[in-house]
């Protein structure tokens, strides 16, 4: 099983989403931002960081480099592409993705664990986890608030395409670090394959470092070519 | 004339004089510019190597001590840690935003100018109290540091932060870096004779001319006039340097390594030349620029941003060259070492400056008279006055107060964890710990100082920020390996100023060699006053350590019915501390005795304790004394304790001391606890238990109780109000 991590200028969680694909023993491979062929590869992985400096939005320039052209091509295929946060916004700004991340309401970044529920779990990415269950992942970013227009939001709900979603770790009230609407933290397309979501599974995946609960989420991807 | 021109830029006559001998001649008005910033303060340490020479630097650890771009040890496996502290006060007390921002710049480029892949951040912080002008310049800095850190992807994992009235004028911004680098990797700034020098990374503009001089002198009333003298930051072009840098180095494609800092391409150049007992010939032409029509002097003395410089090995020009092209970034020589040992520039094809790189690179150094401030002795001297107060109140106002009001709503700004190394989060322990992954090596990191102890004692307040330094390494299961130094001080000009720097490096000696942890790096900032006022002497001391990272401890109570053990005695003093000015608002008194053998057995004892399994559950009684520590054990689980205090008063519930530490073990493994404690001849006492959702304190005078939850909301809301306000 061989992933693509899309380095564009400026990513810089490209080496944790390698460790996390090697951990589940998924062999991981830099594809410069220049690249415009992702033959052979699995899947593509689209990691956070600063693309091209988030200069003019997050995610936007890098929307329009070269490699995305093959990205949607390989999405259209049907085979799996995820964005973890300036990934996602990159998936948004590209229009793999539908709505946009604005500026968190409390106008600047934040990093911190939140709670994350599991809404589906019949895709690769969640199979392992329980449905309903609420995982602690880190976020860390200035631009999470997930927007989209009513239609699109009631279109996301009615065919379940919301795949993680903020939720209370214990009680506490304010659980959405954003405002996200409808508490949104993750949604995938029509066709199941690509994947956005804020939080960052690939920081969760060593009991080192003191959580694990994003490992699952990468196991999953293995399992699926097993299966 | 240059005589005029040296007085109107500030030169002293004396310096004037030298310069005059050292050259056998009158210099040109590009050369004085030359010496005018090679010899400020900031680059040449005029006041204070003398001192700084007599600090112990040796250690089985260490591979590179100072003198380089930052210091080196060795951690295991083949592994090793560069490490340093820089300040960026002046500027920051300017443009808050940039000078913090690119502070934070500057010490990456300096730690992976040795080879090494930057890891970790921490940041420490002084201000005034945070009102008015003192909080737009915390709200700017705290800003500034997560715009650079957080975009280049190098987590900032923890740091130290105080306000107090002496940094009102004159805040202090401090940062430090860690990077991880193969022993063989290690890169010096070296060139062997007639090796090209490459120029890479951004291009040359007017910005931050003049900044290392601006830094060697007092702030004065017009400070917003300074602006020009500060940099402008872009972490995505220091991202794109920092790969093209690293990846050359992983290629082995370079034979030296050099950050352009302080006083841009002159310092770099002329450090370089100097330290390879070489000189250099400088092409202006050659230089990237934004600008039209820069004079030789602004492109000498420009501190324009993320830049660096690089000496390929031999036969490895081009690759070098393809590597930074295809990061889009200029990479081209602009120098080239040569066998006269001189500083030669070259502009339009003409020689506008050739001055003995001897004599840019050795400034004069000045042992200056020492005299204490009386004024600070019978502060010191002054007896503590009889205190009365309710100690339900005192505990909540002392947990509300800024300097130990929870540091979280700082710390969430800050990508943390990005690297995926952090294996101990900011306010889950007393040091961060990063993990070397691939190994069970961790190394463990802290930055620490006490503005009241040392300005009250600067001797001793220097001792103290060592000691704390290395008993929170220590405290989270790691041994100390090395320390650097960020030295903040007023003027040396004054006997009152030298005394203070004198004391301070005197202070940092006497712990350093006791607890057998030397200094690899450091840097000196001199100057910081405002308005004939002197911050308190500031040593900030940043502690490396190394550890199995299976074996660590975390401050917050975890397990219920864990026994709760103080190492060292119950009483503290109130000298110089938080009990002390949160209920007269004012600081004085002797701060507490240190006892640096007593504290090295503590800080071991901790150690074993921690590795031989016996506790996972370790925090340093500091500020605020023992309820103080016993409150911040409580919050990060939200699982209370019961103990008992049987000295009475203020002195034991808030009293200050070194030496102490609080620890749990589960109630089977305590009486082996307590055999290694008594082994070691150290006084503890047994204090009580974990558990339920309060912390209750029983005292000879009757029980004290209060929620965990209510206290914690009491300590989490100031900075939060402060920075989201």
């Amino acid at each position: 099983m061989r992933w693509a991590i899309v380095r564009f200028p400026g990513s810089n969680c490209d080496e944790d989403a390698r460790f996390a694909l090697e951990k589940v023993g998924i062999r991981a491979e830099y594809v410069w931002h220049t690249e415009r062929d992702l033959k052979g590869f699995d899947g593509v992985f689209l990691p956070g960081g600063f693309s091209y400096g988030d200069y003019l939005r997050a995610g936007a320039l890098a929307a329009k480099s070269p490699v995305m052209e093959a990205v949607r091509r390989f999405a259209e295929e049907g085979r799996y592409v995820v964005g973890v946060c300036n990934g996602f916004q990159i998936l948004t700004e590209a229009g793999l993705l539908p709505g946009a991340l604005l500026a968190n309401l409390n106008l600047h970044f934040t990093c911190k664990e939140v709670g994350v529920q599991v809404e589906r779990n019949d895709l690769p990415f969640t199979r392992l986890y329980p449905r309903g269950k609420v995982l602690r992942l880190p976020i860390a970013h200035a631009e999470g608030r997930y927007y989209a227009d009513p239609e699109t939001l009631a279109r996301l709900e009615g065919e379940g395409l919301v795949v993680f979603r903020y939720a209370p770790l214990k009680d506490e009230a304010d659980y959405n670090p954003n405002g996200s609407l409808h508490d949104i933290a993750g949604i995938v397309n029509e066709g199941g394959n690509v994947l956005g979501l804020m939080p960052h599974p690939e920081r969760a995946v060593d009991e080192v470092l003191g959580n694990a609960d994003g490992l699952p989420f990468f196991l999953g991807l293995v399992k699926e070519v097993v299966r | 004339m240059m005589e005029a021109l040296a007085e109107e830029i500030g030169i002293p006559k004396e310096e004037y004089r030298e310069i005059l001998q050292r050259l056998g001649r009158e210099p040109n008005r590009v050369e004085l510019l030359l010496f005018k910033v090679m010899w400020s303060e900031h680059c040449a340490y005029k006041n204070s190597r003398p001192l700084l020479k007599e600090l112990p630097k040796e250690g089985e650890a260490v591979l590179q001590g100072p003198g380089e771009n930052a210091g080196v040890v060795r951690i295991g496996e083949g592994w090793a840690v560069a490490f340093k502290i820089e300040s960026h006060n002046h500027p920051s007390a300017v443009e808050p935003f940039q000078g913090a921002a690119t502070g934070v710049g500057g010490i990456l480029r300096d730690i992976m100018s040795m080879g090494a892949r930057p890891i970790a951040l921490l940041d420490s912080l002084r201000f005034g109290p945070p009102e008015g002008r003192s909080r737009y310049l915390f709200k700017g800095v705290v800003s500034g540091i997560a715009f650079y850190g957080n975009a280049i992807g190098v987590p900032t994992v923890g740091g130290d932060l105080y306000f107090h009235e002496g940094y009102r004028e004159n805040p202090l911004v401090n940062a430090m870096c860690l990077g991880l680098l193969k022993e063989e990797h290690l890169k010096k700034s070296r060139a062997s004779l007639g090796r090209p020098i490459y120029y890479a990374g951004a291009k040359t503009g007017r910005d931050g001319i003049g900044g290392a001089a601006f830094a060697s002198r007092e702030l004065k009333e017009e400070k917003e006039e300074d602006r020009p003298a500060v940099q402008v930051g872009d972490p995505f072009l220091g991202k794109l340097l920092m790969e093209a840098t690293l990846e050359a180095i992983e290629r082995d494609l370079v034979e030296g390594v050099q950050d352009m800092g302080a006083a841009g391409l002159t310092s770099s150049l002329a450090e370089l030349a100097h330290k390879s007992g070489l000189g250099v010939e400088l092409n202006l032409d050659l230089v990237p620029t934004r600008e039209e029509g820069m004079a030789p002097e602004e492109l000498l003395l420009s501190e324009s941003q993320e830049r660096m410089v690089l000496v390929p090995k031999a036969g490895k020009e081009a690759e070098l060259e393809a590597v930074f092209r295809r990061w889009g970034l200029d990479c081209v020589p602009v120098a080239r070492t040569i066998p006269e040992r001189v500083f030669r520039v070259l502009y339009r094809g003409k020689v506008v400056a050739e001055v003995p790189t001897e004599a840019l690179a050795e400034a004069p150094t000045y042992v200056r008279l020492a005299q204490e401030d009386p004024e600070i002795r019978r502060l010191r001297e002054r007896p503590i006055p009889p205190l009365e107060a309710d100690p339900k109140e005192v505990l909540k106002g002392l947990l509300a107060s800024p300097n130990l009001a929870s540091r979280e709503a700082v710390y969430e700004r800050y990508d943390h964890q990005v690297g995926t190394r952090t294996a101990l989060l900011p306010g889950q322990g007393d040091a961060a710990i990063l993990w070397i992954k691939g190994t069970h090596l961790g190394v463990a990191a802290k930055v620490d100082q006490n503005p009241r102890y040392s300005r009250l004692h600067p001797r001793l307040g220097a001792m103290h920020a060592l000691a704390e330094a290395c008993r929170n390494v220590s405290v989270v299961g790691a041994r100390p390996l090395a320390y650097t130094d960020g030295l903040n001080l007023g003027s040396p000009e004054t006997p009152e100023g030298y005394y203070e720097l004198k004391e301070t490096v005197e202070g940092l000696k006497e712990a350093s060699a006791a607890l057998g942890v030397p200094v690899v790096s450091g840097n000196v900032s001199l100057y910081n006053e405002a308005g004939g006022r002197r911050i308190p002497p500031t040593a900030m001391v940043g502690v490396v350590g190394v550890l199995d990272v299976r074996r660590r401890a975390e401050m917050g109570f975890r397990r219920p019915g864990e026994v709760v053990v103080l190492i060292g005695e119950e009483r503290g003093s109130l000298g110089a501390s938080e009990v002390l000015y949160l209920l007269t608002k004012e600081e004085f008194g002797h701060p507490p005795a240190l006892d640096l053998r007593r504290e090295k057995a503590v800080q071991e004892t901790i150690r074993d304790l921690i590795a031989s399994g016996l506790t996972q559950t370790a925090h340093d009684v500091a500020e605020g004394g023992l309820l103080v520590a016993l409150a911040e054990m409580t919050f990060p689980y939200g699982l209370g304790a019961t103990v008992e205090v049987r000295e009475e008063g203020l002195e034991a519930l808030f009293g200050e001391a070194p030496s102490r530490i609080l620890f749990t073990v589960e109630k089977a493994r305590l009486q082996e606890a307590t055999l290694l404690l008594e082994e070691r001849g150290l006084p503890y006492r047994i204090l009580g238990e974990t558990g339920g959702k309060t912390l209750t304190v029983l005292t000879p005078k009757g029980v004290l109780e209060w929620e965990v939850a209510e206290l914690k909301a009491l300590w989490q809301r100031p900075l939060r109000e402060v920075l989201d306000g």
